[in-house]
């Protein structure tokens, strides 16, 4: 095992997979000589050279399509957005192309593609730079969406992601680059579509994934002290969603709160809650609580951005209101 | 071109004219859904083009593919059986009128989205090139998608990267409802490639040996790795838009007077004129190509719909 951060993670994923693999390769905005924008990419560029680690034009729309068009020749290419945000220019290659193409032609085309991108806010960088739009991207069919939480889940769903033979969007949250982890040494996979148990407790199930997972984990260390143990599930995966562990949680104890740094309406609490009461009404002791983004374009202003994202105690409060 | 070849391109053409028209009545008698974009009066075009290809080259067009679909090798049964939603259909009956391919044939489609298929040309080039294979990807699309952001995009992308595509514009004048001076701040669309440093020429797609010959020029400068190249062809389509157009944004005379080029007709004297046939040796293939029409949609007609049970089949591949 080693100690790494997220970043180092999913870099060590991407690098072994392309020398692996030569098909594999990289193309987005700022990957190539400047090293990635997050720095994920940094040292790709001086070893892989020109032809495998691609600096594109500022052209979603051409980023995501080529990705998708060189797919469908038999490589692998790692695309990355460089912000979720940008994903909007995009969409109709994310949700009208990739996700659609190997239906719609009964099968014929198969897309083996990766399209990373950075999601999150309470970097002051303002609305339009902040968002964390998953749940938009889990509501299609066809689509593949994680966002692991923690350094090791980031390698293992890396390399899934990549020797994947579907679209798959691998969501980083910003602020959680620089967490450290336990990481097998050697070649892992992760698959994709599982959730997992990431702290058992009997009292709470906290559902949650991505920048969720540490403030519920913090969130988990505190209530401890009083007494309160926390079950903290980590879905790690949006499409395909693996509610078991969820229910046999619940199922446990009675009640939920899902945390997610998305804004609450049609977010993916919304989905979660559902499916709870669906699969397990008879076990609902207390509707379940939703820590969520406020309703709000994210703001530039340091303490008014904090207010408006989702904190430890807001998970503290959540976890003590439905006990 | 040998006669042989020539012969058969004829009787593509006439193929597709006889499947279209068939196409229009089954869409008139409620077994065809949806959208149906006709190709009657361009049939020189994908014709032309598509003869002109090596089989490594990529063939990727709009919504109006079923004419590219039968130059591309597709059986013409598979073809109006995708029409009619059967589970012999190309595409499973998965994707209609607008979703025809056949990775066999090197024809990725068939694509609804306005100039969202530009994107997936300059990957399917990307692929080539980054194997070291010396295939062109040969890209067709409306005058209308030209002004959309998609092809500024892959336009400049495929320069900036040197991609082997054939950017090929089929200019008939008409973006649906709306002619091309009035969406398009530069109507000669062949003009636009100069702001991305692109050759480019322009041909009579209503003549299918003037489209033959500029295409084979236009995929042989692309192949011998001069990046990409623009290629508009001039053309017009007979019927309207899709099915139900009342066309109101164009008068029957012009209709008319382009009815008088029509490209069948005009390849039909050439063959005469020339004496690559007679007469009635073409009369022969119109003959045939009417009855592989009507078998196709004997055949179609007769097929088995996809089994309800398969409607979650091949939403992944993994």
């Amino acid at each position: 095992m080693s100690r790494l951060t997220m970043r180092e993670a999913i870099s060590q994923a991407m690098w072994e997979e392309m020398e692996r693999d030569p098909n594999v390769f990289i193309m987005g905005e700022e990957v190539g000589v400047w090293g990635g924008s997050y720095a994920v990419t940094k040292g790709f560029y001086d070893h892989f050279g020109g032809e495998r680690v691609r600096d594109t034009p500022i052209a979603e729309s051409a980023i995501v399509g080529a990705a998708i068009g060189s797919a469908m020749t038999g490589l692998r290419p790692i695309a990355e957005l460089m912000t979720i945000n940008f994903a909007f220019a995009t969409m109709d290659h994310i949700v009208n192309e990739a996700a659609k193409l190997h239906y719609m032609f009964g099968g014929q085309f198969v897309l083996p593609m990766v399209i990373r991108a950075v999601t999150g806010g309470g970097r002051q960088l303002a609305a339009t730079h902040s968002q964390t739009p998953d749940a938009i991207f889990a509501h299609f069919p066809g689509l593949k969406v994680v966002a692991p939480g923690t350094p090791e889940d980031a390698k293992g769903m890396m390399k899934a992601a990549i020797r994947s033979n579907d679209p798959v969007l691998f969501l980083e949250h910003a602020t959680l680059y620089q967490v450290r982890g336990e990481v097998p040494d050697g070649d892992y996979v992760v698959p994709i579509g599982k959730s997992k148990v990431q702290r058992p407790g009997q009292h709470v199930t906290v559902v949650t994934y991505s920048k969720g997972l540490e403030i519920s984990l913090k969130a988990a260390d505190e209530l401890a002290k009083e007494g309160i143990e926390a079950e903290v599930v980590d879905l790690r995966s949006l499409r395909p969603l693996d509610m078991d562990p969820v229910i046999e949680s619940f199922k446990k104890t009675n009640r939920a709160v899902v945390v997610e740094e998305g804004w609450k309406s049609f977010g993916v609490g919304s989905e979660i809650s559902s499916r709870i009461y669906e699969q397990a009404f008879d076990y609902v002791d207390a509707p379940v609580k939703r820590v969520a983004q406020k309703e709000v374009p994210l703001p530039y202003n340091r303490a008014l951005e904090q207010s408006a994202l989702p904190q430890v105690a807001d998970v503290i409060a959540a976890v003590k209101e439905v006990l | 071109m040998d006669k042989q070849k020539m012969l058969d391109l004829y009787y593509q053409m006439v193929l597709i004219r006889r499947m279209e028209e068939s196409a229009a009545e089954l869409y008139q008698a409620g077994k065809i859904g949806g959208f149906l974009h006709l190709y009657i009066g361009q049939e020189a075009v994908s014709t032309g083009l598509i003869a002109a290809r090596q089989p490594q080259d990529r063939v990727i067009t709009a919504y109006r593919d079923h004419g590219v679909a039968v130059n591309c090798g597709i059986p013409v049964n598979q073809v109006v059986a995708e029409l009619l939603g059967k589970a012999t259909g190309i595409s499973k009956g998965r994707g209609g009128s607008m979703h025809m391919a056949d990775v066999t044939k090197n024809f990725w489609g068939g694509h609804a989205i306005v100039g969202a298929h530009l994107p997936l040309a300059s990957g399917l080039a990307l692929g080539d090139k980054y194997a070291g294979r010396d295939g062109v990807t040969i890209c067709m699309f409306g005058e209308g998608a030209t002004n959309i952001g998609f092809f500024h995009e892959a336009v400049n992308l495929s320069k900036v990267w040197n991609l082997p595509v054939l950017w090929v514009c089929e200019n008939n004048h008409y973006g649906m409802g709306t002619a091309v001076e009035r969406a398009s701040a530069v109507s000669e669309i062949q003009q636009k490639a100069d702001g991305y440093g692109i050759p480019h020429s322009r041909a009579d797609g209503m003549d299918l040996m003037a489209v033959y010959e500029a295409s084979r020029e236009a995929i042989g400068k692309v192949r011998a790795g001069n990046g990409p190249y623009l290629l508009e062809i001039m053309t017009y389509r007979f019927r309207g838009h899709s099915m139900g157009d009342p066309e109101r944004y164009r008068k029957q005379e012009e209709v008319k007077k382009w009815e008088e080029q029509d490209p069948i007709g005009i390849f039909r004297n050439y063959l005469t004129a020339h004496k690559t046939a007679s007469a009635r040796a073409l009369d022969e293939i119109e003959a045939r190509a009417a009855e592989d029409s009507k078998k196709a949609v004997e055949f179609a007609e007769a097929s088995p719909e996809p089994a309800l049970d398969t409607l979650l089949d091949d939403i992944y591949a993994d």
